[in-house]
């Protein structure tokens, strides 16, 4: 058998030990594709806002439409209240966006199949939002727990539904993300290792199935990200604007 | 700082799952604790530095292009607006001035006519009365011509009857005693002749 499928969410260090104290910091192969998404998109957008035109060129109208992508996404979603959280819900699209397209290249890494990095954004985004709900509305943020016209004798089970579903959010969005990457690049390196084991007889089969596969997982790291950023707005929505 | 102590509690969290797993060999990488830290790390200032220069520089750039845009083609909206109603206004007014010049070409156009035919009436009129006067003066001469060609026929008529009277007879008559004949005859034969 070729490689084992799971070698390639191996972390590994690139360059010397970096050590604060006892804490290891080394630059790693995830360090280098958080900052290569990073760069390119700074890059992409900062060409994309250099020239202020009119009528856009290509690489301006990209960034704006994704502008406008998003705003619509937050201002439907969550409401014009949301509004200065949106350039860290953009930030949040982009950086989870271009680590899963990034991803997509061969013999690349995918930060977003960490469950640490996702599980990072998620617990920041949850403890992000409960801070606000609470800034926000004070302890009447703890009416989100009590749906109204539920009966009496329903309620403490309600109430204790709504706190574990409340709790599970950040374990929710983050292992929906992480499990969604981890399972698609896994499903194509088997894949891939079927063409190689059946060889140029019943490779094609595979290598077929492989080549579909890459559309379906272009697809759904462009709906992981998608799926991110819009929950982080129904979060953030809940906090904001109190529903029940 | 919060962030930093909050982010140990969670390594250790995941420090007691990794214990778990640990058991069903080392199958998933992400379970691997040893490059946690370094990851939370690397992202943290990834993705602050994403944020910061993306909320900071970016984001109000393409906002405000955005804005502008939409401002532009506000203003051009209305501009456009304005000018269809000068035009509409305009239009009102060349269709009214047309209207107007029409109403006094027909004006003109009612006056000239009323003026010729005046004209012409009054010019008949004078022609009439020219024709009138010519006819009764052609009428009075031939009126007079008509009294005078009586006489003279009588004349002529006593003149030849006295020569042919001379001739058969070889005598002079007496003219006078003719002529009382020829009166007679020509009173006689008036009607005949020359009718009324």
């Amino acid at each position: 058998m070729a490689a084992n499928p799971m070698t390639q969410f191996e972390v590994y260090r690139i360059g010397p030990e970096i050590k604060i104290g006892s804490i290891d910091i080394s630059f790693t192969n995830a360090s280098l594709f958080m900052i290569v998404s990073s760069l390119a998109i700074l890059l992409i957008f900062n060409l994309g806002s250099k020239k202020k035109s009119i009528i856009p060129s290509k690489i301006q109208l990209l960034a704006e439409l994704s502008y406008s992508f998003v705003a619509k996404m937050i201002s439907d979603t969550a409401g014009s209240k949301a509004k200065p959280y949106f350039a860290f819900i953009f930030s949040l699209f982009m950086f989870v966006l271009f680590c899963n397209m990034f991803g997509m290249i061969p013999y690349t890494f995918t930060v977003t199949s960490h469950i640490i990095v996702t599980f990072m954004l998620a617990a920041f985004i949850f403890i992000g939002v409960t801070i606000i709900g609470f800034l926000k509305h004070g302890f009447g943020y703890l009416k989100l727990f009590v749906p109204s016209g539920v009966p009496m004798v329903l309620l403490p089970l309600i109430v204790i539904i709504e706190i574990i579903s409340y709790l599970s959010r950040p374990i929710s969005l983050s292992v929906r993300l992480f499990a969604n990457m981890m399972a698609g690049h896994t499903m194509m390196k088997v894949f891939g290792g079927f063409v190689i084991s059946l060889g140029i007889v019943g490779g094609w089969l595979p290598l077929s199935f492989s080549v579909a596969l890459t559309g379906l997982e272009i697809l759904v790291a462009f709906l992981q990200a998608y799926v991110f950023a819009i929950l982080t707005c129904i979060y953030l929505n809940d906090a904001l604007n109190l529903h029940h | 700082m919060i962030k930093k102590i909050l982010f140990q509690s969670i390594f250790f969290n995941f420090f007691f799952l990794k214990e778990v797993f640990a058991a069903e060999n080392g199958g998933m990488p992400q379970l691997d604790p040893e490059f946690w830290i370094s990851q939370i790390f690397w992202l943290t200032i990834t993705f602050g530095v994403l944020y910061v220069t993306l909320s900071k520089f970016i984001l109000p750039k393409i906002s405000s292009n955005l804005e502008r845009r939409k401002s532009q083609i506000q203003e051009n909206i209305e501009a456009a607006e304005k000018q269809r109603e000068s035009s509409e206004a305009k239009l009102k007014e060349y269709e009214e001035i047309i209207l107007k010049s029409k109403l006094e070409a027909k004006n003109i156009f009612k006056n000239v006519r009323e003026k010729v035919i005046k004209d012409i009436n009054s010019k008949k009129e004078i022609l009439d009365k020219q024709i009138d006067d010519e006819i009764n003066d052609a009428e009075k001469e031939i009126e007079t011509l008509k009294n005078i060609a009586a006489e003279k026929i009588n004349k002529i008529a006593i003149e030849t009857s006295s020569d042919i009277l001379k001739k058969l007879i070889g005598t002079e008559i007496n003219n006078s005693s003719i002529s009382a004949i020829v009166d007679d005859l020509t009173k006689k034969n008036k009607d005949k002749y020359y009718g009324s």
